[in-house]
């Protein structure tokens, strides 16, 4: 019956490292992608109106 | 909390969509804020935006990658899905319930008296199966004689390149207007319908159609910022369950790849302090140590 008056113990919270590795990794492939010049293309693609990809012509 | 994720909802669209000049230039934004993928799914041929849809880039990339690799350039959409990773990993899909603009027009939609619907669990997987064909694998392998690939979810899907671009383009440069054909009603008929489907189901193509949400939705298990589920404290009442926008049965599934993290099961829901916010295991909202009495569970 205590069990039910006070509340259980909980174990302490701990440092989950994965998300900080996939950061790392992902970071990477940014770093990777700026480095050879992929930014400048997406920017290029995105500067010009997709009509195709809308739907239009 | 709900009001600040709304003013947040708010102060993303207008970030994303923040060129207002279009009316006078009758075109797109072409400068180098472009460069930036955005987080949300954000068609980046409307006039408004400032920034790069992801889903978009990677497409064409993917698409292009036999040009760009005959020209020595290896674009493998490395800048593209390291942006994304990098947001998957810290928030996952918390950036659909905070920061995609197409899933705030579902939620303003839905709150449109009306009766409301449950989507089956079943549809769920529909979208990862878009991310694969219609956003990886048909880029990347169905080419054209020239060895290009289309952007095929931006072009046979996508209903907020629709909204977003395909018809304000339409008003902005009548003579577009010649062009239109099969392709484009086609694409209305998909927006219309995902339009009067959030009406009456919450975010309906946040959940069965979203290849962006999917990518999110496979952190659910790894990223930094989740919800948590404390066992020990939860009373498996179900509240949770009847506030959630993704029907997500947090108690049940608290990884839910489903979960936006709009934090209404944690603020609205739940009495218990079992559900609380965590950063990568340690805890990011402060847990009231409130003793629960046998009656309180009860109740």
């Amino acid at each position: 019956m205590k069990e039910d008056t006070e509340p259980k113990q909980t174990s302490p919270p701990t440092l989950h490292k994965t998300p900080l590795y996939l950061g790392l990794f992902f970071m990477a492939l940014l770093l990777t992608g700026i480095a050879i010049g992929e930014p400048n293309r997406v920017m290029e693609q995105a500067w010009q109106i997709c009509l195709s990809c809308i739907g239009i012509g | 909390m709900e009001f600040i994720r709304k003013w947040v909802q708010i102060i993303a669209g207008f970030l994303m969509n923040g060129y207002w000049l279009f009316p006078w230039t009758r075109n797109i934004y072409q400068g180098p804020l472009k460069v930036i993928c955005a987080p949300g799914l954000n068609c980046y041929s409307c006039p408004a935006a400032t920034t790069s849809c992801p889903i978009g880039s990677l497409q064409h990339l993917l698409g292009g990658i036999r040009l760009a690799l005959a020209s020595g350039q290896y674009f493998f959409g490395w800048y593209v899905v390291g942006s994304l990773g990098l947001l998957g990993g810290f928030f996952g899909r918390m950036i659909c319930g905070w920061a995609c603009p197409f899933g705030f027009f579902q939620e303003l939609l839905h709150k449109i008296p009306s009766p409301k619907f449950s989507i089956p669990r079943i549809l769920r997987y529909l979208k990862f199966a878009i991310l694969l064909f219609f956003v990886i694998l048909l880029p990347l392998l169905a080419v054209d004689e020239f060895g290009i690939g289309n952007p095929w979810f931006c072009k046979y899907i996508c209903p907020a390149g629709t909204i977003e671009a395909g018809i304000p383009l339409l008003l902005l440069q009548p003579s577009l207007r010649e062009t239109i054909g099969f392709l484009f009603f086609s694409k209305l008929v998909i927006l219309t319908a995902f339009t009067l489907w959030a009406i009456v189901a919450s975010r309906p193509f946040c959940r069965v159609a979203c290849p962006l949400g999917a990518f999110y939705a496979l952190f659910s298990r790894v990223r930094a910022i989740k919800l948590r589920l404390d066992e020990h404290k939860c009373t498996n009442c179900n509240a949770c369950h009847q506030v959630c926008p993704m029907e997500v049965k947090f108690n049940e599934s608290p990884d839910d790849s489903e979960c936006i993290s709009c934090l209404a099961c944690m603020n609205q829901a739940c009495k218990f302090d079992a559900i609380s916010l965590e950063f990568c295991g340690l805890p990011l909202t402060g847990r009231r140590d409130k003793r629960l009495t046998a009656a309180d569970r009860i109740s």
